[in-house]
């Protein structure tokens, strides 16, 4: 190839670095590596630091991975919504097939890695959570059900499991109940934001139950998994790694969020429009909170426990 | 004798990428390297499972059960 060759690559504008960082979703990757380290640290089994490291890169990396095949996906999707026109795809910066390429070579890498630098059995579950929100909720349950916020959660869930699984080569209760404190979370904590942000999925085709089921229901449904989210995070607080300290701070944290949800379904959306949607904003922003310090004490209690004091 | 080219505008373009995916590369090189290290050193199993009897796996009092390798 002569230099003169060299032109042809002019017409196409370049993707810089940070474009293919953006494929990953690094914002949903910071929550990936938190719920894994924290799946990871409060197993009982402990785990040559080396190896937990390299077991946390791999899980973000699958997360990523998955992400890109998302964007190679919903790239049409993403094209017509005024949050996401600007992603790398529909942007033109990055070209679909690079995505496509992008998410399969870093899944292979990431499972492979893996399951090399743990196990074979958290390598699996990494692979089965790329399949799961690769191909389950991206391409077929998002556009088909008004409920893929709540599966596309499961997907967001799978992480502790795969940190606990990094630790022990296994699943047990305490990695179960860490998975079903983030599914039902994962529907109140969108549906807030759906309430409030009022996206065109309706241009995009996208079936949002603030669309197809109306902004009432939403409401109800966010109150509803909320009440069935608070169980789940006791239950959690009373298994080996809970404690205490976790108990109190579950039970305050889901009383909060229960009165949150009460409050948004007690009002409607003249009310909501008033107040330029405060609640749902707060309940919003306290949802993220949530997450953080649950999983927090989870790690709190293991990381007490060398002292006699944490857990139960 | 002639001087070098100068650097085509594209490579000064792509710098920035190729800087990202070149210390990428040597950061998983690193990886695979410091996991190499642990496994080793640690002594985690690395024998191949190529259908051979292994007497180090059978138990010390001498009570396989028949059908175990």
């Amino acid at each position: 190839m002569t230099m003169t060759d060299s032109r042809t690559f002019d017409a196409v504008q370049d993707a810089s670095f940070g474009d293919y960082v953006q494929l990953l979703k690094p914002r949903v990757m910071s929550l990936v590596v938190f719920t894994a380290v924290v799946g990871l640290l409060v197993a009982p089994v402990s785990v040559h630091p080396v190896i937990g490291v390299a077991s946390i890169l791999f899980i973000a990396l699958g997360a990523g991975a998955s992400g890109a095949l998302n964007m190679w996906w919903d790239a049409d999707i993403d094209a017509v919504m005024k949050r996401t026109k600007s992603r790398p795809v529909p942007s033109g910066r990055v070209q679909p097939g690079e995505a496509l390429g992008l998410g399969v070579a870093l899944s292979g890498i990431s499972v492979m890695m893996l399951g090399l630098a743990a196990n074979l059995f958290a390598a699996g579950l990494l692979a089965f959570t790329i399949v799961f929100y690769a191909v389950v909720y991206s391409m077929w349950l998002k556009r088909a059900t008004p409920q893929n916020i709540v599966i596309g959660g499961a997907a967001g869930a799978f992480p502790p499991m795969i940190g606990w699984a990094v630790a022990t080569g296994g699943v047990s209760i305490e990695s179960l109940l860490m998975f079903a404190l983030i599914f039902m979370w994962t529907p109140p904590h969108f549906w807030a934001l759906a309430l409030f942000m009022k996206e065109d999925y309706h241009t995009a085709g996208v079936p949002m139950l603030t669309v197809t089921h109306g902004r009432k229901s939403t409401r109800r449904h966010i109150f509803v998994y909320t009440a069935l989210l608070a169980p789940v995070g006791i239950a959690a607080a009373l298994t080996s790694i809970g404690g205490p300290l976790t108990l109190a701070v579950s039970i305050a944290l889901n009383a909060w969020f229960l009165i949150g949800a009460w409050r948004i379904v007690q009002r409607d959306e003249a009310q909501a429009e008033a107040d330029k949607y405060a609640v749902e904003k707060a309940v919003f922003r306290f949802s993220l909170l949530y997450l953080f310090l649950h999983f927090g004490a989870f790690l709190a209690e293991a990381a007490l426990r060398p002292y006699g004091l944490g857990g139960w | 004798m002639s001087e070098f080219r100068p650097p085509h505008e594209m490579h000064q373009r792509r710098f920035g990428r190729n800087v990202g995916v070149g210390l990428l590369l040597v950061g998983l090189i690193g990886i695979v390297f410091a996991l190499t290290v642990v496994k080793v050193t640690r002594g985690d199993p690395l024998q191949a499972y190529d259908h051979q009897l292994r007497p180090e796996m059978l138990p010390l009092d001498g009570t396989a059960k028949a059908g175990t390798p």
